[in-house]
């Protein structure tokens, strides 16, 4: 996703370790981050893709004043009748593969930005949800003196119908 | 904390219990912490309604999250060099995952030990949900 300014912050990377499970002192407490012989609180090695927070395009955030595939008083806030990622037409966008390459940690108080370009796309056929068509992106997060810290390859899939959960489950 | 390479040999193996019995209140606290507020993921209504699935599941990034503690808390923090994942098959409420990191190879670059690592996360029923590779830097 490409943003302009992605500022690393203590409270948003204490929120994410909560959300991922992960009590360990380095991602909030800077004294026990030094203890261990980093330079402060550092952030999960997954955090980069909270920019999403920043993006002021990200397509699943719902936007002040805009419909929302979401429900509300009906099952979607739009009508979706034509398909695509996320929604109707029994079809679904779904996260195929994400990789990560580190220059090295973040840091709160690091200033990111980041510019996406696109990868390759391929089609597969799958088992269980008809062809598959995949597509990357790629992601360089570079900090405040436009070094390259992170670079993030991720792999979307856009299904022809619904993964359907096994029997049973 | 971190790992010295002669104190780790190919073969060398963890395994943890990630997560024992999602909720649906964890996965609307990465939603919350990502920003990722696909309704997938936290809205019964839209999920079973309009998109057909039997009910909400978690991200894909919520498991690589979750499962990024099982690497730290054995290599160290901010020894990541790489870390990548395959989502082989969607993680719902309920489900208990369990991952296992192994040592594929140490190496040395630019003089420097690095280790090779596998990575595979399983479901209750033994489905794999999760497939990866991880690299991090060691103490000589």
């Amino acid at each position: 996703m490409a943003v302009e300014r992605f500022p690393i912050e203590a409270g948003h990377v204490m929120m994410f370790a909560r959300a991922i499970g992960d009590p360990n002192p380095v991602y909030y407490d800077e004294a026990s981050a030094r203890e261990r012989g980093l330079e402060g609180i550092i952030a999960p090695p997954t955090f980069v893709q909270a920019s999403a927070q920043f993006d002021p395009d990200y397509g699943l955030r719902p936007k002040i004043g805009e419909p929302w595939f979401g429900s509300g008083r009906e099952a979607t806030g739009v009508d979706r009748s034509g398909g695509g990622a996320g929604g109707g037409g029994g079809g679904t966008g779904l996260h195929a593969e994400q990789h990560y390459e580190y220059a090295r940690p973040l840091r709160v108080g690091d200033v990111l930005s980041a510019t996406v370009r696109p990868g390759q796309t391929w089609e597969k056929e799958g088992r269980r949800g008809g062809t598959m068509r995949f597509s990357e992106s790629i992601t360089e997060y570079r900090d405040q003196h436009g070094e390259l810290v992170v670079t993030a390859r991720s792999v979307g899939v856009l299904t022809s119908r619904t993964v359907e959960r096994e029997e049973g489950k | 904390m971190s790992l010295r390479a002669s104190e780790l040999k190919v073969g060398d193996a963890r395994e943890q219990v990630l997560i024992d019995n999602l909720t649906r209140t964890q996965i609307v606290q990465y939603a919350g912490a990502s920003g990722d507020y696909n309704p997938l993921h936290s809205d019964e209504m839209f999920t079973t309604q309009v998109a057909g699935y039997p009910t909400v599941f978690g991200h894909g990034m919520l498991t690589m999250g979750i499962t990024g503690r099982l690497l730290t808390d054995w290599v160290g923090d901010g020894r990541l060099t790489h870390y990548g994942v395959q989502f082989r098959s969607q993680v719902w409420p309920g489900d208990t995952l369990t991952g296992t990191a192994t040592v594929e190879a140490i190496r040395d670059e630019s003089g420097a030990p690095l280790a090779d690592l596998a990575v595979r996360v399983v479901n209750q029923r033994g489905e794999t949900v999760l497939n990866g590779s991880a690299t991090a830097r060691l103490d000589p």
